[in-house]
């Protein structure tokens, strides 16, 4: 049985419609993000399972119970916010056994249950430190053993790692990464980083205006963006996305953007209904734009560098290609330098394309 | 347009000490990134060269002329804050214009100049808007133009992309690089995301706890770091550290950290003997970490898999040997799973080596 149901779920406040129509589901020991830029309806979403809002209409289903009715505090939804909220002057063993306490727990059953919990989450050693003494991922930590002991059917994270420099942010995704792994409890995570939902998901709902746009593995979100709008919006750097058209020569199909001309005659048949006579984007992703100091792909197009950003590991080098802006991600090449030519090839079995007008993909 | 030059610059605020004998000498039309962690002081550098501060000690150049005892307003240097003040009451074009206005130039003249800055950052449709109806990317870069149309000799930005989305922030950084080049200004860019400062640097200044670390290209500091600050810092995911000793096992010489071994006997000639006894660090970067399905021939170790991070196009895969754990970047090709069984093997010619007590590189 699913951990969480959410049913067309619906939220408007005053004129402002947060939430359209929601549902999803997230399964036991999963991990789901709910990923989007600000006002997609994220967060209202996550605080309407809280019960921190009430929805206009729609259903949030906790273990199979119907919570709509349920006030916070008893659905069994552990909640850890932005700031982590930890109570500066209270040792982490009170921060813990707080909540404990709250609900009337026998005081020797509070000092196992705190030990037990720290354990998991890894901070023994820090129980008689005060909240305000902690460092960052301490913080983050606290936070999450706070909510899970009190053997939460699911666990909510808004935006944890916001706020947080990125050199930090990179420490702490990787710590939350295995302390999921560990804890191994349902998970809702709000994020409007593609690269957290990316590493920390196992599904991904895209949201935008309201509405899921996408739901699917990172995988599949990666490789088989639905729309326009998730292309775009998940990887960095961002998916090449061309305006263009496709042009059949009798058997052979072409797409033509001004001076550019991509030869797509193998997928002619598959597209040819969908295709002919319509506005299109092509996207490609950076790194599947290889460069070649000669012209050893036949079909490779001559490009122009205008700028090279080198990234560690990779470099992206923003090309010139038939008057396009075009990225390409790849190892660095020592030799190629602002202003320097080079072939570009396109690797065409990962090409998407796009409806322009209904934004979805082609294929 | 002139370089910079600080000479022994100490500033301390209470009885912190922010900046320490710091000397940087920045290039004409360069575009140069002062990056480090909050709180290294970055902005405490760049408000002593607009002026804003007034240092303890040390000596600051514009071009040929120290301006210690020159007032802000005549050193020319325009500097964009993180939060750009802005008159919400006044049209995007007043706002721009309103330094102009200051200086009395004629009215003619000073609807050309904003209108050419104003279309070199593409937002002539801002000019007649008020503030409160822009975005953050809208509203930075009003906050650049009305800089940039006073045409200062150096133009300083603090952490100018921190408050961007993700997506934003991306295009925004090219577009300032791009910037420079047609004002050719010497510019001078805060940020704490070693990303965007090996992306957008001529150079780079690491700066850790108000000390220099090292200036150098991006590649330069990629390849051959010289304190482990830099070598952690630039870079992501992180540069794995770990403690050994250099040690001699009959014909060949290791870096042996008693839970794996690399080879460093090519090298061995090249690195000071004050290693041969010294406590030491072994640095290897992710993309140097290779995972094996089956033991090969030569060295490799066995570890099992903790984390996956799925990069879209890459993978970042942390795998614990003996008592570490070391991130390994591999391609999306491979497929994983948490608590797998692998071997890893170093690319050793690429292992870097730093003295535990001083965290300078051998060299």
């Amino acid at each position: 049985m699913p951990k969480l149901v959410v049913k067309n779920l619906r939220k408007v406040f005053e004129s402002f419609e947060a939430v359209k129509d929601v549902s999803f589901q997230v399964e036991e020991k999963e991990t789901l993000c709910l990923l989007g830029p600000s006002g997609c309806g994220k967060t209202t979403t996550l605080r309407i399972i809280a019960g921190l809002e009430v929805p206009t209409s729609g259903e949030v289903f906790v273990d199979g119970v119907l919570v709509n009715d349920v006030p916070p505090q008893k659905r069994q939804i552990g909640l850890v916010f932005q700031d982590y909220a930890i109570f500066p002057h209270l040792s982490v063993f009170e921060n813990i056994a707080y909540g404990l306490r709250v609900r009337k727990m026998p005081e020797s059953q509070i000092e196992t249950k705190v030990h037990e919990t720290a354990a998991l989450v890894d901070i023994e050693s820090i129980l008689d430190v005060p909240g305000k003494k902690l460092g960052l991922s301490e913080m983050q930590r606290v936070a999450i053993g706070r909510s899970i002991a009190l053997n939460p059917k699911l666990l909510l994270l808004d935006e944890p790692l916001s706020n947080i420099d990125a050199k930090a942010r990179e420490r702490m995704r990787a710590e939350l990464g295995k302390l999921q792994k560990e804890i191994g409890i349902a998970t809702v995570y709000v994020t409007h980083d593609q690269l957290e939902a990316m590493t920390l998901a196992d599904r991904i709902a895209v949201m935008r205006n309201g509405l899921i746009e996408q739901i699917g593995t990172t995988s599949e979100i990666y490789d088989n963006a639905k729309t326009l709008f998730v292309a775009n919006f998940i990887g960095s750097p961002s998916m090449n996305l061309i305006d263009c058209e496709v042009a059949y020569n009798e058997e052979r199909a072409t797409l033509k953007s001004g001076d550019f001309n991509l030869d797509i005659t193998e997928f002619a048949e598959t597209i040819r209904d969908k295709s002919e006579g319509k506005e299109l984007v092509l996207g490609i992703r950076p790194e599947n734009v290889s460069l070649d100091l000669v012209k050893t792909d036949p079909k490779a197009i001559e490009a122009e560098v205008q700028l090279v950003e080198p990234v560690g590991a990779k470099s992206i080098y923003h090309l010139k290609i038939s008057g396009l802006t075009v990225l390409a991600k790849g190892y660095p090449m020592p030799e190629v330098n602002v202003g320097s030519n080079v072939w570009a090839a396109f690797n065409k079995d990962k090409l998407h394309l796009f409806d322009k007008k209904t934004e979805q993909a082609i294929f | 347009m002139v370089g910079l030059r600080l000479v022994n610059i100490s500033k301390k605020a209470g009885k912190r000490q922010i900046l320490r004998s710091t000397s940087l000498e920045i290039l004409d039309k360069e575009l140069f990134v002062i990056a480090g962690p909050p709180g290294a002081g970055k902005t405490t550098l760049l408000k002593i060269i607009a002026g804003l501060i007034a240092p303890d000690e040390g000596e600051v150049y514009i071009g040929d002329q120290m301006v210690n005892a020159v007032p802000p307003g005549e050193r020319d240097v325009g500097m964009v804050f993180e939060v750009p003040p802005i008159y919400p009451n006044r049209t995007g074009f007043e706002n721009i214009a309103f330094p102009l206005e200051i200086k009395k130039m004629n009215p003619e003249s000073i609807k050309e100049r904003v209108e050419e800055v104003a279309g070199l950052l593409q937002i002539t449709h801002l000019l007649k808007r008020k503030p409160t109806t822009y975005s953050g990317g809208e509203l930075q870069r009003v906050a650049l133009a009305r800089v940039l149309v006073r045409k200062p000799r150096v133009l300083l930005l603090d952490e100018p992309l921190k408050n961007l989305d993700a997506k934003i922030r991306e295009r925004t950084r090219v577009e300032l690089k791009r910037l420079q080049r047609e004002f050719g200004m010497t510019m001078v860019f805060s940020t704490h995301d070693q990303l965007e400062a090996t992306a957008v640097g001529d150079r780079i200044a690491v700066i850790n706890d108000g000390t220099i670390e090292q200036v150098g290209a991006p590649e330069e500091l990629y390849d051959s770091p010289k304190t482990v600050f830099t070598a952690r810092f630039i870079g992501s995911p992180t540069m794995n550290i770990i403690e050994c000793a250099l040690k001699q096992m009959g014909e060949s010489w290791v870096l042996d950290t008693s839970d794996f071994k690399v080879d460093v006997t090519k090298r061995v000639q090249a690195i000071e003997r004050e290693a041969m006894t010294s406590e030491l660090l072994l640095g290897i970067r992710p993309e140097d970490v290779i995972l094996l399905n089956s033991p090969e021939k030569g060295r490799c170790f066995e570890g099992q898999i903790e984390l996956i991070q799925n990069f879209g196009d890459e993978r970042v895969v942390t795998v614990r040997v003996g008592k570490v754990s070391l991130n390994s970047l591999t391609g999306r090709e491979r497929v994983f799973r948490y608590g797998q069984k692998v071997y890893v093997k170093f690319k050793e010619e690429k292992a870097h080596i730093f003295y535990r007590k001083t965290s300078f590189a051998v060299m």
